[in-house]
């Protein structure tokens, strides 16, 4: 016992000579948060669930059972009611043994809810993951060689900014989206169009929400970022390396993008919720993804006409979707509080 | 002041021109076209060309590009090419007073929420009112009006039967075109619109005030405040609140994007006869003179929104000169 205290003892005598990065220090802060982490738990959790669909779900999403459309919760119609209770699990439903339980109930169409929820997953996380690329990327690009390049080019770009800002870009994007559908429908002629018309369809009608939402979001993607390169291009360290004779790409690659990066990380997990809520809505108006493709927004579109007697077929997307943005918000902010330096020291 | 909000406005007509422009090119390209079909059946040609002579389509897009801007000097939005016993006038006369109170009364009541449990959240900081307070906020931001809209029907309308579940509680017209009847009816057709969009403004605008009066009350001129020996409510109230105010006043911009965005799914779930629900609505339907028009007052009024901002910095931080 004692030996192990004073091992222990050295230990911590070690650890107060070294000196933590930044990087952990934030690691540090933010393991202490645990609602964040709990957060960070449960989206990780969710990603499983979306690789392992099919292990998750008892149906395919689109599979339909007529019969047994509109069911409650682990209720099925067309069951013998003694069998029922002595052969059907809730991990066992297989339509073929006369179990046809739904855990969540069914839609007008006899499709299980819970797998239509469960492969829901992976829409809305493709556009978080997607949406959230797109608008790093284009943002990140545009702000650093707006703040780079300094003088006219800057004040170029950054006015473009500003009209796109003034400008009300969701029923333009909504336009936009009724646009390509209305394209993809008719077909094209050109093998350009084609490709992405064939894209979209393998992507179950998402590739045009995908960019629809990355063009609404990386303006203040771009303004964010230009203002970190102009705050970072003329501390010392880039003189210093400008001194030692590097060149553009060099300082730009080496030195001011992983300065940029780390803010604009942060503030694309803050605005994962937005990008979900936005595809869930675009589906709900019925222009998101095409059908049978299954979205929480266009879920509840689906069962909101029956909402008095099937409250559940809103209910359970809606509960998905809350819990899903509830567990990003909350590592967001956690994120923004773990790397906020000044922010720390206050709790 | 004066002399730049006129310059604003000035910079905001080549803005609205070329909004104008993308979105009536934007309308006017995509395939198909508002005289496709009478009900099921399809439109026989010659009455399709005797329609687009009538609504002028048939002529070239510039041309009828510069028609319709024309007509936009004179008040007129142009006609409703399927509902042609209305206007475009008509459809915004009903529906616009109907969308401007929906988001009004959910800004307000964002701020009149969200102000004081900010300000009560950060005079507790660290306490279980403060993170009680932080944790509902957060939990309300995360809450879609997708999902908070059929929760409130189901519950308010449905279970307890206390609320209307549809439809605005007025009609037009309205006084000065806007202002609505204050009657028992109205609210309560209004109550269940207007907290599914505003509760997700007020927890936003909690968690700013709340961070903003946190940064303040560090400040050294608080400091020099209490140690002058001024009560804890002046110092509150007088010193801290106005400059705390300040990044809350960057919100009303996003926030009004937001009533856009909001009143698009609000309408729709609560069958309200708004903007958002017509733009919805003309989806499918070609309606080109709709379309562009109601995407030209959502942009005027976001940047009516934005010179509003501007404005309002200016009279919380008398530092900020616009010259």
């Amino acid at each position: 016992m004692t030996t192990d205290k004073k091992l222990d003892k050295n230990k911590k005598a070690k650890n107060i000579g070294k000196s933590r990065s930044p990087m952990q220090d934030a690691m540090r802060e933010f393991r202490r948060n645990k609602i964040a982490v709990g957060g960070m738990i449960f989206i990780i959790f969710v990603v499983l669930v979306a690789i392992f669909a099919p292990i998750f779900s008892p149906y395919h999403f689109a599979q339909q059972n007529l019969r047994n459309n509109r069911a409650k919760p682990m209720e099925g119609y067309d069951v013998v009611e003694s069998y029922a209770a002595e052969k059907c699990h809730w991990y066992e439903t297989p339509v073929e043994w006369g179990c046809t339980v739904f855990i969540a109930g069914s839609d007008a169409l006899g499709r299980d809810l819970w797998s239509r929820i469960i492969y829901g997953t992976r829409v809305s996380l493709s556009i978080a993951l997607a949406a959230s690329t797109v608008s790093l990327v284009i943002g990140l690009i545009y702000g650093t060689v707006s703040g780079y390049s300094g003088g006219n080019v800057d004040n170029f770009m950054m006015r473009l900014v500003d009209f796109l800002y003034g400008i009300p870009l969701l029923p333009i994007i909504i336009l936009m989206t009724v646009y390509f559908n209305a394209v993809s429908r008719q077909g094209s002629d050109s093998p350009f169009v084609n490709s992405l018309l064939s894209m979209n369809k393998s992507a179950g009608g998402l590739l045009f929400v995908f960019i629809a939402i990355g063009a609404l979001n990386w303006l203040g993607m771009a303004r964010l970022a230009r203002g970190q390169v102009l705050s970072y291009k003329e501390k010392e360290f880039v003189e210093a390396a400008r001194a030692l004779g590097a060149g553009k790409g060099h300082v730009v690659f080496k030195h001011l993008i992983p300065n940029v990066l780390g803010p604009l990380l942060i503030a694309e997990s803050m605005a994962i919720p937005g990008y979900i809520f936005l595809e869930a809505a675009l589906s709900f108006i019925g222009l998101g993804v095409s059908p049978p493709t299954p979205s929480w927004g266009a879920m509840i579109n689906e069962g909101y006409s029956g909402l008095r007697s099937n409250p559940h077929l809103v209910l359970f997307p809606g509960l998905a979707l809350a819990s899903l943005t509830l567990a990003f918000n909350f590592m967001g902010d956690g994120l923004r509080d773990a790397f906020d330096t000044r922010l720390r020291g206050r709790n | 002041m004066t002399k730049y909000i006129i310059r604003r406005l000035l910079l905001a007509i080549p803005v609205i021109f070329l909004m104008i422009l993308a979105t009536f090119v934007l309308v006017q390209s995509m395939p198909g076209g508002p005289f496709d079909a009478i009900g099921q059946r399809s439109m026989p040609e010659h009455m399709r060309i005797l329609l687009e002579k009538r609504y002028g389509l048939d002529k070239p897009l510039y041309e009828q590009f510069f028609i319709y801007l024309g007509n936009l000097l004179q008040g007129d939005l142009g006609p409703m090419l399927r509902q042609p016993s209305q206007t475009v006038n008509d459809i915004v006369a009903q529906t616009f007073p109907v969308s401007i109170q929906l988001g009004l009364m959910s800004v307000m009541l964002g701020f009149m929420l969200g102000i004081p449990l900010g300000i009560i959240a950060a005079l507790n900081h660290n306490n279980t009112i403060d993170y009680v307070t932080t944790f509902v906020a957060v939990i309300s931001v995360s809450i879609p009006t997708l999902v908070l809209g059929p929760f409130l029907i189901y519950t308010f309308g449905v279970k307890l039967d206390l609320l209307p579940i549809a439809f605005w509680g007025a009609d037009p017209p309205f006084l000065l075109g806007f202002l609505p009847p204050l009657n028992k009816k109205f609210f309560m057709h209004a109550a269940m619109p207007v907290f599914a969009m505003g509760t997700g403004m007020a927890a936003g605008i909690t968690r700013l005030t709340r961070a903003g009066l946190l940064d303040v009350l560090s400040a050294d001129y608080i400091r020099t405040a209490r140690a002058k020996g001024l009560r804890e409510r002046v110092v509150i109230v007088r010193h801290a609140l106005k400059n705390s105010l300040i990044p809350v006043a960057t919100i009303i911009g996003p926030l009004l994007a937001a009533a856009v965005t909001g009143s698009f799914i609000t309408e729709q779930i609560f069958a309200l006869n708004g903007m958002g629900r017509r733009f919805v609505e003309s989806i499918g339907q070609r309606e080109y003179f709709l379309q562009t028009s109601l995407v030209l007052i959502y942009g005027l009024l976001l940047i009516m929104g934005n010179i509003l901002v501007d404005v309002l910095y200016a009279w919380l931080d008398p530092r900020i000169r616009y010259d």
